[in-house]
């Protein structure tokens, strides 16, 4: 008879292939019950194809999958007995109440009438939806939708739950209650398998298994594949110089595995046995190599981390504005749609050559601002100067000196990279010859030269993204705007994503970012908090820290920041 | 400008014939819809099953019954020997009609004249029944010119000598392929522009392009041109096709055709980026199409004349570009249709044009704003 | 493949109110079930019709005397027709070219003596055949007239017959020949194929696309109860829309209905789960709304239309085309329906018919229980 602990799913030798590829190739792995396993990886390494072959909705191609030793292809009623399964994007029937989801749910789970009440009471206030039982789901903000998929799943206490990225698109506060619901399930002895790409969740996991080209990489105890890079982390502090400069010179050395700016600083993960540089080695006497403790993200880097590719070495040809020092300038812009104030007196201004965030919650106003400053959307009051260009007179002047960047990188899929280029190109009026020279230098500046004759639509996910920084950069503007550039991304493509933006900050380009994803607020010069349309702080991330340094919290990440400053906003101001 | 709207128009025709789905949408559809509707959608009546009741069984009602057996429209008599069985075989639709000879057909014929036969029509479908009770006439008239020559009848005073002009064998297919030649190329040109933009804002590719410098004028142009071309070459395809495949013959000069084909998909594709500019995903793009492209078939002349509409729905298609292009179709296809009467058609379609262009640009803009 | 013995009745019950609920709130599958055929019929009861009457006719009279005015006379009291007279072939052809007539009658300059000298004087007919079909009613319309007239002569002026034989026509269940009473039943038909299909073809799309198919599918939920929890709802839904059509049809229109209306239910109801399962094989081949909906029309509408035999003989279809209209449900569904309306109850006709919706149906129904797996694979 099974025992207490052993292990809930059950993977031998599993493949599944899609086409010639194959997604999962010769996969082994156990969950046991009573713990979270987060299941990491690169985007494309297999996650949500492991996640459907335990949920039985595919079936392998050679291999078995057991779920609470029932096999999934054998027995599929068994398997499902005891199974919860969230897809990535739950679904929620949008046009049905809170209320009536759940009952739907509970009809289909075979949930007795009698025992309703006390179940969707606790699940109510487990999720803290029990004000918005009438609210339909479609009416939803995207955390509150997850919390109540994951509500809907729970229903009848699952004894293995498979979440499928539960935590995309959501944002800081909304991600630490799903965390919070979760860890309440432990307790009961559910197996939870939690696949993400977010390594700081991962971090606070039992079981951590790193998955990369359909092979495991790694399964145990997150702190045993931290272990791998004891003593390899560093961190480059008391920079005189200019931190991306001194990441740069970093990446280049054989020595160094990866390089990272942190706020003021530049974190390093060493090779195996590699001593740390010297400051004058990074080009920077004043600076200190200090050792620090090191991350699952370090770790994950180091296990993973292909050949990287040198520097970029775009160089573009901006064109500095007459007069106006600050690429962007803003004041009072407000917003207005009907009664409701997106963005209410925003002010702020960007030097030329600063890479700056806007941050906030869902709906706190930052993509209107960020809409507006594109020309996307006009203002219903207030003034914003971009590259020098009044926005409410002369757009069209102002649009010819940005690049834009769209979160889902608006690419011609039909179109090879080289024909999206050419489009763009046009767009923005280069002739022919300027446009070849345009096009031979980004694209080596971003070692495109491989892709440019691929149809998009083929393309992986980090050779689009460079190429839509490559269209958008064309044109040699002055600022480059970035709309959540690397939501959903695993670390090593937002590396590198970031390695190429880094180097067009350097050569001049204002970097103008809109993201929720706060590690990468630390790249930022300067980033503005934004909630209920207003700018809430505004400073470099280590100030944002600083501010809320507390004797319980004394080394606070950007999002306990975050967090801790949107709290504190809406104490004294309640919307 | 001009660079910025060319970059449009090869970005707009690479985008759509390099993506295989796009491609197969503007090519396999209208072809197999030409073929199969070309051949389907007949008004010919033929291969009738005519049931006979010959109560006279005499010689001139056999021979009337030869008549019959000898007319190429008739594929099958099927005698049958009471009217009970007339009538049932009519009711469950054994028979197209139903021919009854009276016992005193003979008599009648020689002593009494004129001689009668009824003949029972099914009026559940009345333009059938219409066109057999045509056939029977004339097959009658026909008979009782030879009986009356062959019995020393005088001639008749007048005779009726019928031309038919311009498709003289009244070919179903010689109206079917020109009118197809429009109905398609406007479901090709409408598609196209109508998903165009909607299919760039579903993708975000729509915002990239205005925060480009392109100003909304030139998207449009940009939008315009390569429906057109695709227009202009889906008709080609089918014209192409009308000649070789199903001869109907081009009787007036191509450029006519094609002058009068520009500025009816201009007016379509005025249509299509209305629809386009007041959605915002494909799917609704789709329902405005077909909310657009049913009455503008219907209504176009190209199934049932437009003769027999109430006056008021007859006014009403004067915005129709479809009817208006219906008239040129027939009329360069069959007519040999001069310039002047092209024309005549011709001036409505661009004031539709106008219309329909500029209310895309004005809804445009004000969508942007 | 999984497959659940037998439906639970509270998961079926639980999808089949969850489905009614969606249905009340999002309204396009009301839009779909009552505002579609309400246009639709509209649209084709007023603007299509194959009835030529007022067919406009130039007659041109080249030298009028006494005989031609009787034969013009007769032409223009003539129901079918609307004349115009005219002196010369020159004045009368550019209307035909513009299509300004349907056809021109030409008495010319040696008529009324040919006609005296019975030296058979020539009534010429000139039709369009750029519009073949109204040159076919025309041409027959011309030669009745044509027979009465010389009838009428021959009466007045004692003379023999020139017409020795003539037909009496008797035209069954539309003495009228309203071509609106037999296009308006078969276009229910095609409606009820557009709408059927069309409801389940999206709304189950619709659960791909939204990702709650795969939620359900990682429950206990078995395939049968999906599908019943899909077909049952849209069938109500699609019964209210035949009765509206229909009620439509008989107030609006004036269409009688001379069938029984259990006899009704029964052909509608058989061909509507047809037309239901096949939306269903269309989403669960398609799963995503915008290629279901565009499947549908392509699978469901444009069949209907074109080889159903609503308005197109199908005996004078090429021999392939005519083969492939027996696949055509609505083909059947056209027939059952004019005859229920205007023949009455003909279980000779409604039998087959429904014997090959049936098979059809089912065809549909095993399809979509194979197709609707609960994997993604």
């Amino acid at each position: 008879m099974a025992a207490a602990s052993d292990p809930l799913v059950v993977l031998r030798g599993v493949v599944k292939r899609f086409g010639r590829t194959a997604v999962v190739d010769g996969l082994d792995l156990a969950v046991a019950p009573g713990g979270v396993t987060a299941v990491v990886g690169p985007d494309g390494a297999g996650k949500t194809t492991l996640l459907r072959l335990m949920a039985g909705l595919l079936a392998p191609d050679a291999g078995t999958v057991t779920v609470c030793g029932h096999d999934t292809i054998a027995e599929p009623e068994a398997a499902r007995a005891d199974l919860g399964y969230m897809p990535q994007r739950f679904g929620l029937y949008q046009d049905l109440s809170v209320a009536e989801n759940l009952a739907l749910h509970a009809d289909l789970q075979g949930l007795p009438p009698a025992d309703r009440p006390v179940v969707f009471e606790r699940l109510l206030a487990f999720t803290g939806l029990a004000p918005f039982t009438g609210r339909l789901a479609g009416k939803l903000s995207g955390g509150m939708k997850q919390k109540l998929g994951l509500a809907c799943v729970l229903i009848r206490k699952p004894r293995v739950l498979l979440l499928d990225e539960p935590t995309v698109g959501v944002d800081p506060v909304s991600r630490r209650d799903l965390w919070a619901m979760v860890q309440a399930l432990r307790d009961d002895g559910t197996a939870v398998v939690w696949s993400t790409s977010y390594l700081d969740e991962a971090e606070r996991c039992e079981t951590v298994v790193v998955l990369d080209g359909g092979r495991v990489r790694f399964a145990g105890p997150p702190a045993d594949l931290t272990a791998q890079v004891a003593g390899r982390t560093h961190v480059v502090e008391g920079l005189s110089g200019d931190r991306r400069r001194i990441q740069r010179r970093a990446n280049a050395l054989p020595a160094v595995v990866d390089a990272l700016i942190q706020g003021p600083a530049v974190r390093l993960v060493l090779a195996e046995g590699a001593a740390p540089p010297a400051a004058e080695a990074l080009g920077d006497s004043a600076a200190q190599v200090v050792p620090v403790p090191p991350r699952l993200e370090d770790a994950f880097v180091a296990l993973l981390a292909p050949a990287r590719p040198a520097v970029p070495g775009v160089r573009l040809d901006v064109r500095v504005g007459k007069g106006a020092a600050d690429a962007i300038a803003v004041h009072d812009l407000t917003r207005r749609f009907g009664d409701f104030v997106a963005a209410d007196r925003v002010t702020f201004s960007v030097p030329r050559g600063e890479v700056f965030g806007l941050l906030g919650p869902n709906g706190a106003g930052k993509s209107t601002t960020f809409r507006m400053l594109c020309g996307l959307l006009p203002a219903s009051g207030g003034t914003a100067r971009v590259a020098g260009f009044d926005l409410g007179r002369a757009a069209p002047a102002a649009r010819a000196r940005i690049g834009y960047v769209a979160q889902k990188f608006s690419l011609y899929e039909a179109l090879t990279g080289r024909q999206n280029l050419a489009f763009f190109g046009g767009v923005y009026g280069l002739g022919r010859r300027a446009l070849a020279e345009a096009v031979a230098r980004v694209a080596g500046g971003l070692h495109l030269d491989a892709a440019l004759d691929a149809t998009v639509a083929d393309m992986p996910l980090g050779i689009k993204q460079r190429l839509a920084v490559a269209c958008a950069v064309l044109h040699g503007p002055e600022i480059l705007f970035l709309d959540e550039p690397t939501s959903g991304v695993d670390p090593l493509t937002r590396r590198e994503f970031w390695r190429h933006i880094n180097g067009l900050a350097e050569d001049g380009v204002t970097v103008m970012v809109t993201t929720h994803f706060l590690d990468e607020a630390e790249y930022c010069d300067r980033v503005a908090l934004m909630d209920a349309g207003r700018v809430i702080a505004l400073g470099p991330p280590e100030d944002l820290k600083a501010a809320h340094r507390t004797a319980e919290v004394p080394e606070p990440t950007l999002e306990d920041a975050f967090i801790a400053a949107i709290a504190a906003e809406r104490r004294e101001t309640p919307p | 400008m001009l660079r910025r709207i060319l970059s449009l128009i090869v970005k707009e025709l690479l985008a759509l014939l390099r993506d295989a789905k796009s491609r197969f949408v503007v090519i396999v559809p209208p072809l197999v819809q030409l073929f199969v509707f070309s051949y389907a959608a007949t008004y010919d009546v033929t291969s009738i099953r005519l049931a006979v009741l010959d109560e006279s069984r005499t010689q001139e009602s056999r021979a009337l019954l030869a008549a019959f057996q000898g007319a190429p429209a008739f594929a099958e008599l099927v005698p049958v020997a009471r009217d009970d069985d007339l009538s049932a075989l009519v009711e469950r639709r054994a028979v197209t009609a139903a021919l009854h000879i009276p016992p005193r057909f003979a008599a009648d014929l020689r002593t009494d004249p004129p001689a009668r036969v009824s003949l029972v029509l099914d009026g559940r479908m009345s333009n059938t029944a219409q066109i057999v009770h045509g056939y029977v006439t004339a097959i009658l008239l026909d008979f009782g010119r030879a009986w009356g020559a062959a019995h020393g009848w005088p001639a008749p005073p007048s005779v009726i000598v019928e031309r038919v002009w311009f498709n003289p064998n009244m070919e179903s297919l010689w109206v079917v392929v020109p009118g197809l030649a429009g109905v398609l190329t406007m479901v090709v040109a409408l598609v196209v522009t109508a998903l165009s933009v909607a299919r760039e804002r579903e993708l975000g590719t729509f915002e990239q392009l205005l925060v480009t410098p392109l100003r909304p004028v030139e998207i449009l142009i940009g939008k315009t041109v390569p429906a057109l071309i695709i227009g202009l070459l889906e008709a080609t395809l089918i014209v192409v096709a009308a000649q070789v495949w199903f001869g109907v013959p081009l009787t007036a000069p191509v450029w006519l055709l094609y002058g009068a084909l520009t500025v009816f998909l201009l007016s379509i594709i005025g249509v299509g980026l209305f629809i386009s500019s007041l959605v915002q995903t494909q799917q609704q793009a789709i329902v405005g199409a077909f909310l657009f492209l049913v009455p503008a078939i219907i209504l176009s002349g190209f199934a049932t004349p437009l003769d027999n509409m109430p006056p008021w729905l007859q006014a009403a298609t004067w915005v129709n570009p479809l009817r208006h292009m219906m008239v040129i179709l027939r009329g360069v296809f069959l007519k040999d249709a001069a310039p002047a009467l092209v024309l005549d058609s011709l001036w409505p379609m661009a004031v539709i044009a106008v219309g329909t262009l500029a209310g895309a640009a004005w809804l445009f803009r004000r969508r942007l704003g | 493949m999984t497959r659940s013995a037998g439906l639970d009745p509270r998961r079926t019950a639980a999808l089949v109110r969850k489905e009614a609920l969606q249905v009340m709130r999002d309204p396009s599958s009301l839009a779909i079930a009552f505002v579609l055929p309400l246009v639709l019929l509209f649209l084709f009861g007023y603007g299509v019709s194959l009835d030529a009457d007022d067919v406009r006719l130039a007659v041109v009279v080249e030298n009028p005397t006494p005989d031609t005015a009787g034969f013009t006379a007769t032409l223009a009291n003539s129901p079918y027709f609307q004349v115009t007279e005219l002196r010369s072939r020159q004045e009368a052809v550019p209307l035909l070219d513009r299509g300004a007539v349907r056809g021109i009658v030409v008495l010319g300059q040696r008529f009324s003596a040919d006609y005296r000298a019975g030296a058979e004087a020539p009534v010429q007919v000139i039709l369009d055949g750029a519009d073949a079909n109204t040159a076919r009613l025309v041409q027959g319309y011309v030669q009745g007239v044509w027979s009465t007239w010389l009838t009428q002569e021959a009466l007045r002026q004692g003379r023999s017959l020139a017409v020795p034989v003539v037909a009496e026509g008797h035209v069954r269940y539309n003495p009228q020949l309203r071509s609106r009473n037999f296009l308006i039943p078969g276009l229910i038909a095609i409606i009820m194929a557009l709408i059927g299909t069309l409801l389940t073809a999206l709304v189950v799309a619709r659960e791909w696309e939204r990702g709650t198919m795969e939620s359900l599918m990682a429950t206990r939920v078995g395939v049968g109860e999906i599908l019943v929890g899909k077909l049952l709802p849209y069938f109500v839904l699609g019964m209210g829309g035949m009765a509206l059509s229909v009620g439509l049809a008989v107030t609006l229109f004036q269409v009688p209905f001379r069938g029984s209306v259990a006899a009704l239910v029964l052909v509608s109801a058989v061909f509507l789960l047809g037309a239901l399962a096949m939306g269903l094989v269309i989403s669960a081949l398609t799963r995503n709304q915008f290629a279901a909906g565009q499947v549908a029309i392509v699978a469901a509408f444009l069949p209907a239309f074109m080889l159903s035999g609503f308005v197109f003989e199908i005996s004078a279809m090429p021999l392939p085309i005519q083969a492939l209209t027996t696949v055509v449900s609505a083909r059947y569904f056209v027939s059952s329906l004019q005859t229920l309306f205007l023949a009455g109850t003909v279980w000779r006709v409604l039998l087959p018919d429904l014997l090959a919706m049936t098979a059809i149906a089912a065809v549909f129904l095993a399809i979509a229980v194979r197709s609707t797996r609960k994997r993604l694979d």
